[in-house]
């Protein structure tokens, strides 16, 4: 069991119409790792973590989360999975706190609350808790998005660009919570447009671009040659 | 290393409380707005009540001695119940798609059992009590009897049922609002008002008579029509017997959409 890797990807595509979104993805992130997913806009990060998640079928290929086929196992692959999507999604007749609880209930999860709360503070959501999601500002309604992923704490975490339109601070506090939670063992898959981030961050980091992982290693051996990854992804975008 | 179960704290799945938990929501998303989706339809009904009765109660009877208020009275309450019922699934359905957050619901693993039950079931709860809404309303204006109160009873629960169905397949199909507002206006709208809700199908010429048969909504009103009088166009068992056949047949599109995650899941 232990040699299962968190998420298994082999031979994925998918096309929308004309454009092939995944031109076979392989992949493999162990258990514990903090993994970055970067790549430019249009390169198939989004649909490669819908096809994750279910939200979109695959043309072809192999899922798995855990050990459960996302196709076969649908159930438990998702019960391991939390998503935090990149489009700004609400419901706009809820509050956040109703929100969350509705969010637990979901995945199955009775008497939640000691985690809501938590995960409330750690998000610096406590004072907006019984406020509805109609009147949050954007990076509240972000910070909303990654609860509602942890909600059921699943084992692999994977963050959308979860910084896009979000202030310093809950920048900051985000990825301190992240990165605790990667310490008790959960993988984390991130991606985003913030190199720095990803270069502070990530133990190790694919690239795509049309498709296709373009690289993949670990961050210090992506480093060793140039200054830092904003060089490396230049230097990757020009020669895939 | 965490693996799901091993996790402290980690918690057992069950269907049953992801079943309760997206029905509390779907019913607590109607109730917020409750004047609107429930008090409003209610209203509309009493105004048919009022026009109609005052322009044509003193003239007409049905089945012999029902004045004509009484009759319009269960014809109302189904209409409202039906119209209401379908009203809620489908729009909840493309509020969330068009919105995007119907994700919160694809992401965790509901089955499509409890999806569809869910949706379903809240949906004819809103429809039932905008039903009882109109049916408490109207005695404040006339008497009208319920003969076999379990017959209105099952008409009200499987016809809202039934149109709750519609609802769910609607809402997923549609990708935009005029496009439900299509089916309402141009399917529901024109099948209830056609379907004997206003008038008993006996003072139609014979040909309207044989059309009207082919209209399911027909077979809801009048059965539901059975439970208050005892009397009504067609044998209550015939309308139970066409509403659950076409209910189960829409129960099975519906499944087989979410299962096929059509238009859902890209
Ligand atoms: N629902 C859809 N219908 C049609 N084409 C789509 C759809 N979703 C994505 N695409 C296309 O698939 C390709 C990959 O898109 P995707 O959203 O996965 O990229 P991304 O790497 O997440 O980009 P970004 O950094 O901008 O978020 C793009 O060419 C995009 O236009
Ligand atoms: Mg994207």
């Amino acid at each position: 069991m232990a040699d299962v890797p968190a998420i298994h990807i082999a031979q994925l595509t998918k096309h929308y119409g004309s454009v092939q979104a995944l031109a076979g993805i392989d992949l493999d992130i162990a258990r514990g790792e903090f993994f970055g997913l970067l790549g430019p806009n249009g390169a198939g990060k989004t649909t490669l973590i819908s096809a994750l998640a279910g939200l979109v079928r695959a043309d072809g290929g192999t899922l798995e989360v855990m050990g459960h086929n996302v196709a076969a196992d649908p159930r438990n692959a998702r019960l391991k999975l939390g998503v935090v999507p990149q489009e700004l999604v609400f419901d706009p007749f809820f509050t956040v706190r109703e929100v969350l609880k509705f969010q637990s209930g979901y995945y199955g999860i009775r008497g939640n609350d000691d985690w809501i709360e938590e995960i409330l503070s750690r998000l610096g959501l406590l004072a907006k808790a019984d406020t509805n999601m109609r009147t949050l500002s954007g990076g509240m309604k972000r910070r909303v998005l990654v609860a509602q992923a942890l909600v059921h704490r699943p084992p692999v975490i994977v963050l959308d660009e979860p910084t896009a339109g979000v202030d310093v601070e809950l920048r900051q506090g985000l990825w301190e919570f992240v990165k605790q939670l990667n310490a008790d063992g959960h993988t984390v898959v991130l991606t985003t447009h913030y190199l720095e981030e990803a270069e502070d961050l990530c133990g190790r980091i694919a690239m795509m671009k049309a498709g296709r992982v373009v690289a993949l290693d670990t961050t210090a051996n992506l480093l060793s040659r140039f200054a830092d990854l904003e060089q490396v992804f230049m230097e990757v975008m020009r020669h895939a | 290393m965490p693996d799901g179960d091993a996790l402290p704290g980690a918690f057992r799945a069950s269907a049953f409380i992801g079943f309760r938990t997206l029905f509390y929501k779907e019913v607590l998303r109607f109730w917020k707005v409750g004047v609107q989706t429930v008090a409003a339809p209610v209203l509309n009904a009493l105004l048919f009540l009022l026009i109609f009765s005052q322009v044509l109660d003193r003239r007409v009877t049905v089945y012999g001695d029902v004045p004509y208020t009484a009759f319009l009275v269960p014809g109302l309450i189904m209409m409202s119940l039906l119209q209401n019922a379908f009203a809620n699934s489908s729009s909840s359905l493309i509020q969330s798609k068009i919105t995007g957050n119907i994700i919160f619901i694809l992401l965790p693993p509901l089955s499509c059992r409890v999806f569809y039950g869910a949706y379903v079931l809240a949906a004819v709860l809103r429809g039932l009590l905008v039903g009882l809404g109109v049916w408490a309303m109207s005695m404040f204006f006339v008497d009208v009897p319920l003969a076999q109160p379990l017959w209105a009873l099952a008409f009200a629960i499987l016809g809202g049922a039934l149109l709750a169905t519609f609802g769910v397949i609607a809402g997923i199909w549609a990708e935009k609002f005029d496009q439900l507002a299509a089916f309402q206006n141009f399917l529901i709208m024109p099948l209830t008002m056609l379907s004997g809700v206003f008038y008993s199908i006996h003072s139609l010429p014979p040909l309207w008579q044989k059309i009207s048969h082919a209209n399911p909504f027909f077979f809801m009103i009048d059965g539901f029509r059975y439970g208050f009088f005892g009397q009504s166009d067609t044998s209550p068992w015939l309308s139970l017997a066409v509403i659950g056949g076409s209910f189960a047949a829409l129960a099975a599109l519906a499944m087989l959409m979410l299962k096929k995650g059509y238009k859902l899941r890209g």
